[in-house]
């Protein structure tokens, strides 16, 4: 199992150092962590998914409270989320295999967004399970590089977080 | 008007009514000493950093404001770093202001550069990296209230070199600090507080565990009142001690591994655990799997991350205790546990057959007499400043407090060196006080160079030197749990009272119990500081600190003083 975690923290610099060093130094297991801008300047908002099999995340919040540069924790995972994942995945093709690929992209609502001489590019979104079977059919064709953003989440409706 | 970042330095110190700073300067922070004349700041120059932040972190604890270190960049401030995560540990207000090269050098191993804030990361509260002048002054602001409010602890500000000697338009800030992530009183929930006096009102057999948050709080008459209506014993961590008159029928002294027997016991048999500004630090719990197995627990702290952390809670409250307490006991109802009570008794009164002090005298001078002898002779009315090791152990046990008075000890982190330094600081803060160091013979030997400030410095210490030529504590261990090897834990000393001549401080050295008394009333009669040798028995009965929870054992499993070497009066009934 996974939750999901939300903070607001202070845009400034050293804060993902403090964030990474906390969950370190508490020997806190997360499975991912993504920062990034938010409307408001001055502040960033990190998703951070805890592997909640060997890490309590009520502990991981209440740490991450105690940080002078954290705004505001919330552990949204039982809220009504849309959470997302990318993924850039490269594989080979030849002439017989080409279109077959592009047509399980397709189906995965995946898009490609470079052809090569021998391979393609495919971006990738949506949420983990979506994402990962993608993955996994593209193996058998042969995946030449990949790269996986971790996971993004918000809340669906009214309030911002 | 214009200042210099060297003189915001002094002006926001004086802003926040700082009169005293230990410090050691060096390039990166000189330009800052540079102004020092200029300012109303009374500076004590320390030995080693090391001392400075010790003495730092005892005169907060002796003074409840905060204290402040300075040092320079590189060396400098890395010495300063076992000082500061002691006072991490033991949520010690601190801000340490450290020089740092300038910023176009940051990032360039550039001489004296040392990443000081990432270092400090873990064992401050926070820390800050002055990029710029015109910061500087809401950021000593911002640091001064991290460090006091909430849980208190350590913030390190890093100022480079260039920062101090850019010019800017100061203008004290006055206004609140506020600070969107950092919000220290935490609510209560009335809830939870109704569910705690419900299990506090039926529990049969109540114990509450009293800690330092108590002591911060202020409010050890309001516990006082609470534990007489729930006619709860209170047992006290190392850093509790004082936040429960030890005198009064209820108190059973410290819990834990070197905690009293019929504290432990109590614990591990109660109902109910009501536990006050107090972590379960491993030392206090013993095993967890049969850490007080039949009791509910009620845990009470201002940090929302100590509540569950080791201990479960059946009711777990975020609270600063300063108002908790109050509307508590506003809950409670009187009660009355009888034969609980007598169970107490009974416990209490074996552990007093058992103890080495009210052993006949054998000639042989034992630590636990010394301590006594301390506190008898001081009548209890000393700021006392321990080093680590037995002789800690034994001063928590012996110098029985009454008062929330200071109790300066390292417990969290266990620091030897500490007591020395820690004692400058807290007789910086307290000049009409009697302060005693007592330290063992290993760790007087870490920060003994701070007999220069004390002498410089012209303090009162007192230094009760407890010389067992070994580091006492970790020779115990390797008697009772690992096979009596005693690797390298036998010391060859100095002879001390000539090492402390040399300073011009008078010394003593006691070897015979009957001479403690009359040299410590000599040693308190001087003007300036004084110094005694305790030379006491180091192996064995006499030598060792009991009961002792072995690590990996239950509370209630304690080795006890071997029965041999006291006529016992209890029943038999103990089988530890
Ligand atoms: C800086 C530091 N190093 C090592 C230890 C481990 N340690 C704990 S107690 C102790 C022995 C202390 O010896 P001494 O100062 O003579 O005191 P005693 O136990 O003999 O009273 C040691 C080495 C420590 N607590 N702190
Ligand atoms: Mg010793």
């Amino acid at each position: 199992m996974s939750r999901t975690l939300i903070a607001l923290v202070e845009d400034k610099p050293g804060v993902l150092a403090r964030v990474a060093g906390l969950l370190r130094r508490r020997a806190f297991n997360i499975e991912s962590l993504t920062v990034g801008r938010t409307q408001e300047p001055g502040i960033s908002r990190m998703t951070i998914v805890v592997d909640s099999d060997r890490t309590d995340a009520e502990k991981v919040l209440q740490n991450l409270n105690k940080l002078v540069n954290v705004i505001d924790v919330e552990d949204v995972t039982e809220r009504a989320l849309v959470a997302r994942n990318l993924a850039l995945i490269k594989v080979q093709v030849n002439g017989g295999s080409r279109a077959e690929v592009m047509q399980i992209v397709d189906s995965f609502r995946g898009r490609v967004v470079d052809v090569g001489l021998d391979t393609i590019m495919i971006e990738a979104t949506g949420n983990e399970e979506k994402v990962e079977g993608l993955v996994q059919v593209l193996q058998a064709f042969g995946i030449v590089e990949m790269v996986r953003g971790g996971r993004v989440a918000m809340v669906r409706g009214g309030q911002p977080q | 008007m214009r200042r210099t970042g060297a003189q915001i330095v002094w002006e926001m110190l004086e802003q926040e009514g700082v009169e005293v700073v230990f410090g050691f300067p060096g390039g990166a922070i000189l330009d800052t000493y540079h102004c020092l004349q200029d300012y109303e700041i009374r500076h004590v120059l320390v030995r080693h950093e090391q001392g400075a932040a010790h003495a730092a972190d005892g005169y907060a604890r002796a003074s409840g404001r905060v204290g402040v270190a300075m040092a320079t960049s590189g060396p400098g401030a890395t010495n300063l770093v076992t000082g500061i995560a002691t006072a991490m540990m033991d949520s010690s207000p601190m801000v340490c202001i450290t020089g740092q090269v300038g910023t176009s050098l940051i990032g360039t191993d550039a001489f004296q550069e040392a990443d000081m804030t990432g270092i400090t990361l873990p064992i401050t509260k926070h820390n800050y990296l002055v990029t710029d002048v015109e910061n500087l002054a809401s950021i000593m602001r911002e640091a001064f209230h991290i460090a006091r409010s909430g849980r208190p602890g350590p913030v390190l500000i890093d100022l480079p070199k260039n920062v101090q000697q850019a010019e800017t338009d100061f203008v004290p800030p006055k206004d609140e600090v506020r600070l969107s992530g950092y919000e220290p009183a935490g609510r209560v929930d009335a809830e939870q507080l109704l569910r705690a006096a419900e299990l506090i009102n039926s529990a049969e057999r109540p114990v509450i565990l009293a800690g330092h948050g108590v002591l911060m709080s202020g409010k050890t008459r309001t516990l006082k009142e609470l534990a007489e209506r729930m006619e709860a014993v209170v047992a006290l961590t190392l850093l509790g001690k004082g936040a429960f008159p030890e005198s009064h029928p209820l108190c059973l002294g410290m819990m834990g591994m070197h905690g009293e027997a019929a504290a432990n016991r109590a614990v591990q048999e109660a109902d109910l655990l009501l536990a006050l500004g107090m972590r379960f630090d491993d030392r206090v719990t013993g095993t967890l799997e049969q850490y007080a197995p039949m009791s509910r627990k009620v845990h009470i702290d201002a940090d929302a991350a100590e509540l569950n952390k080791i201990v479960p809670a059946d009711v777990a409250i975020v609270g600063d205790l300063r108002h908790v307490l109050e509307e508590l006991l506003a809950m409670i109802e009187p009660a009355s546990h009888e034969g609980w009570m007598e169970r107490v008794d009974h416990w209490r009164s074996q552990s007093r057959a058992r103890d080495i002090i009210n052993r006949p005298q054998n000639g042989r001078l034992v630590a636990p007499y010394v301590i006594d002898s301390l506190r008898k002779e001081t009548q209890g009315d000393a700021i006392v400043v321990t080093d680590v090791g037995q002789h800690q152990m034994w001063t928590a046990m012996y110098y029985g407090l009454d008062r929330p008075d200071p109790w300066i000890t390292s417990g969290g982190l266990g620091t030897m060196g500490f007591a020395l330094p820690a004692a400058i600081g807290a007789q910086i803060a307290q000049p009409d006080r009697e302060v005693w160091a007592i330290a063992g013979d290993g760790g007087f030997q870490m920060t003994m160079q701070e007999l220069g400030t004390l002498i410089q410095e012209d303090l009162p210490v007192r230094i009760a030197l407890v010389n067992n030529s070994y580091l006492g504590m970790v020779r115990q261990w390797q008697e009772l749990l690992y096979e009596g090897r005693y690797e390298a834990t036998y010391l060859v000393n100095p002879d001390f009272v000539r090492l402390v001549s040399a300073y011009g401080i008078p010394g003593w050295r006691v070897t015979e119990p009957a001479n403690a008394a009359a040299v410590i009333a000599e040693a308190r009669s001087q003007a300036g500081p004084a110094f005694i040798e305790f030379v006491v028995a180091s192996e064995g009965d006499d030598g060792n600190v009991y009961p002792m929870v072995p690590p990996g054992a239950a509370l209630h499993e304690m080795i006890r003083r071997p029965e041999a070497s006291v006529e016992l009066a209890g029943t038999g009934e103990e089988k530890e």
